[in-house]
């Protein structure tokens, strides 16, 4: 300990640090010895060769093999041996090459040090004042400070002309207006399976059963894709006893069968992993995990609302319909959602 | 005759007559029915008793003497004979541990053993029955194209898009559906299994199940076509793959690059 305590007393001097300068060059071997840079001129040629017949069998594979012989390879498995081939031949006849320069360059090509000199880039006084006199010559010519009207005009002008760009903008496609907060949803709409179409009935759901429904739209008209990513609806049904929903939301579901918006309050992503046992629906793009029982909670994950309720009922057919539209935008926030 | 038609209003005749008829009708029908169907209703109340045999030994611990279920194991009155033909036949029943999952094991009982116990739950209570093998006629009734669309809304979300399997929460999974027999990949949808809900045969048609089935079996035979599918699980190995051996190669060059040469 009072050593070093010694030892830090007596440097308490700086001194400024001396330019080192270069270390010593080292010569390579190759640079020495004739035998050993014919050897690395032959390892360069051999990489360079290998290259070249890399590319011949990249030809030769993309010729002779044929597209139904397939191999298989332990820890990869199965795959198409002409494929695999090319991938592999191609690869190594351009890695070779470069391999090959690089190896050059290093064994044979000169390795001396050198010093690249560094110079300020501004210029010099002179051009500096000169290009400033040209300046105020210019517009003393054009006569900007006299003729004030030409001045105002040309700028008024020039404001005026970078409008433009607003209305090509705004003339790119018609603005979305309500499309965000409206689905296809309405009061009597019945659900239909997507893909089938097929109509379901509430008998036709069993306890622990799901589907993934679309609204079924009047005759005539068919649902876009633009319709799809908002329509989507996934329905559930559980026993009556096991849901607990707040009570304005009571008479939203029919005998134990409840219905959400597919799509994630979060990015949008398809809520479709139901987990029948918890009754919990997982959006499997960011986990987020919405519960069932009280009406799609968020109990984990990013997504900062509870996927939106479609109020269904049963019609004097039996077939399961929407009491009402969605009463909130689904999908994810947009900028002027309230 | 004379002498049996003077008792007819004998307080007994009407039960005589009554007695002899319907011995009459038991005896014609053991007679004229089809003799087999006797044995097959009688073999099944052999198979009902075995499998409750059965059941009383290997599961009423959980599921309750009579199958109603308690805190540790469901209710089975009701899942009928396909539910219990997937779960026994895959061997998840029986449950090795009680874990969050019952996984796919070698099953404890035998094709025989599990038909008893499927015929005695089924007695139990209507559930969906074991399809046959004129249900499962999947190259003739599916349809590859539509069961890979069917497959990506109703399936892909837990199996993966190419039924590799994935993770759910807290320890459970979707397994994979590589190799899985057919019949017991409709029971699945039809009675669905632990985590997986049910697909009723309206929400999924029986067709549509075969086409699901019959665009898995396509997935499931193709091989690679270009370059190696690593597990097909998508992103999760290509990184792995992208960052270990990709990178690992492109460090080991810019080191071999900055060293210099003897």
């Amino acid at each position: 300990m009072s050593n070093s305590h010694g030892g830090h007393e007596s440097s308490t001097e700086l001194s400024p640090l001396s330019d080192p300068g270069l270390p010593p060059h080292v010569y390579r071997r190759a640079d020495t010895e004739p035998a050993m840079a014919k050897k690395a001129e032959r390892q360069v040629a051999i990489l360079f060769g290998l290259s070249a017949i890399s590319t011949i069998a990249f030809i030769a594979s993309f010729v002779g093999i044929q597209k139904d012989v397939f191999i298989f390879i332990p820890l990869f498995g199965s795959t198409q041996a002409q494929q695999l081939a090319l991938g592999f031949t191609l690869a190594l006849s351009l890695f070779l090459i470069g391999a090959g320069a690089v190896h050059w360059a290093k064994t044979l090509m000169p390795d001396h040090e050198v010093i690249q000199e560094r110079h300020e880039l501004r210029s010099s006084d002179e051009d500096r004042q000169g290009v400033i006199e040209v300046f105020h010559e210019g517009a003393e010519a054009a006569g900007l400070g006299r003729r004030s009207l030409i001045k105002r005009t040309l700028l008024g002008s020039m404001g005026l002309v970078t409008l433009t760009p607003i209305l090509f903008l705004r003339d790119m496609g018609p603005l979305p207006r309500k499309q965000l907060e409206t689905t296809n949803w309405a009061a009597g709409r019945r659900l239909i399976t997507d893909p089938g179409g097929i109509v379901l009935k509430a008998a036709d759901l069993q306890v622990g059963a799901v589907a993934h429904v679309l609204p079924e739209l009047p005759k005539g008209s068919e649902i876009t894709l633009n319709d799809l990513v908002k329509d989507a609806v996934i329905v559930v049904r559980l026993r009556p006893e096991d849901l607990n929903l707040p009570a304005d939301r009571k008479d939203w579901v029919h005998d134990g069968i409840i219905a959400f918006s597919k799509i994630c309050s979060h990015m949008g992503c398809a809520v479709g992993l139901y987990e029948q046992q918890t009754h919990h629906l997982l959006c499997p793009c960011h986990q987020s995990t919405f519960d069932v029982e009280t009406g799609a909670q968020v109990i984990f994950g990013p997504a900062a609302r509870p996927l939106p309720q479609l109020a269904i009922t049963v019609d004097s057919e039996g077939y399961l319909v929407a009491k009402q539209g969605f009463t909130e935008p689904v999908g994810p926030s947009f900028w002027e959602r309230s | 005759m004379k002498k049996i038609l003077r008792h007819r209003r004998h307080p007994i005749a009407h039960f005589l007559v009554l007695g002899i008829a319907l011995l009459a009708i038991g005896f014609g029908y053991t007679l004229l029915s089809p003799s087999n169907a006797a044995v097959a209703t009688n073999a099944r109340s052999q198979a009902v008793e075995e499998g409750r045999q059965i059941f009383l030994k290997g599961c009423s611990s959980c599921h309750g003497l009579n199958a109603e279920g308690s805190t540790k194991a469901p209710t089975l009155l009701g899942v009928g004979a396909a539910a219990v033909d997937f779960q026994v036949g895959t061997g998840r029943m029986p449950m090795a541990d009680a874990g969050v999952q019952a996984m796919r094991k070698k099953p404890v009982y035998n094709a025989e053993e599990t038909a008893a116990l499927a015929a005695y739950v089924a007695s139990l209570s209507p559930g969906p029955a074991i399809p046959n093998a004129a249900q499962l006629n999947y190259e003739r009734d599916g349809n590859i194209a539509q069961g890979g669309q069917l497959f990506r809304t109703n399936c892909a979300m837990c199996h993966n898009y190419a039924g590799q399997g994935g993770a759910l929460t807290e320890g459970k999974y979707a397994p994979t559906l590589m190799g899985v027999e057919v019949k017991q990949m409709y029971e699945a949808m039809l009675t669905g299994p632990q985590s997986m809900p049910v697909f009723g045969d309206r929400a999924l048609t029986p067709e549509q199940k075969l086409s699901i089935i019959k665009f898995l079996k396509g997935v499931d035979a193709e091989k690679g076509q270009g370059g190696f599918s690593l597990g097909k699980v998508g992103p999760v190995t290509e990184g792995l793959v992208g960052w270990v051996l990709g990178l690992g190669l492109l460090i080991g060059v810019a080191v071999w690059l900055g060293a210099k040469s003897k």
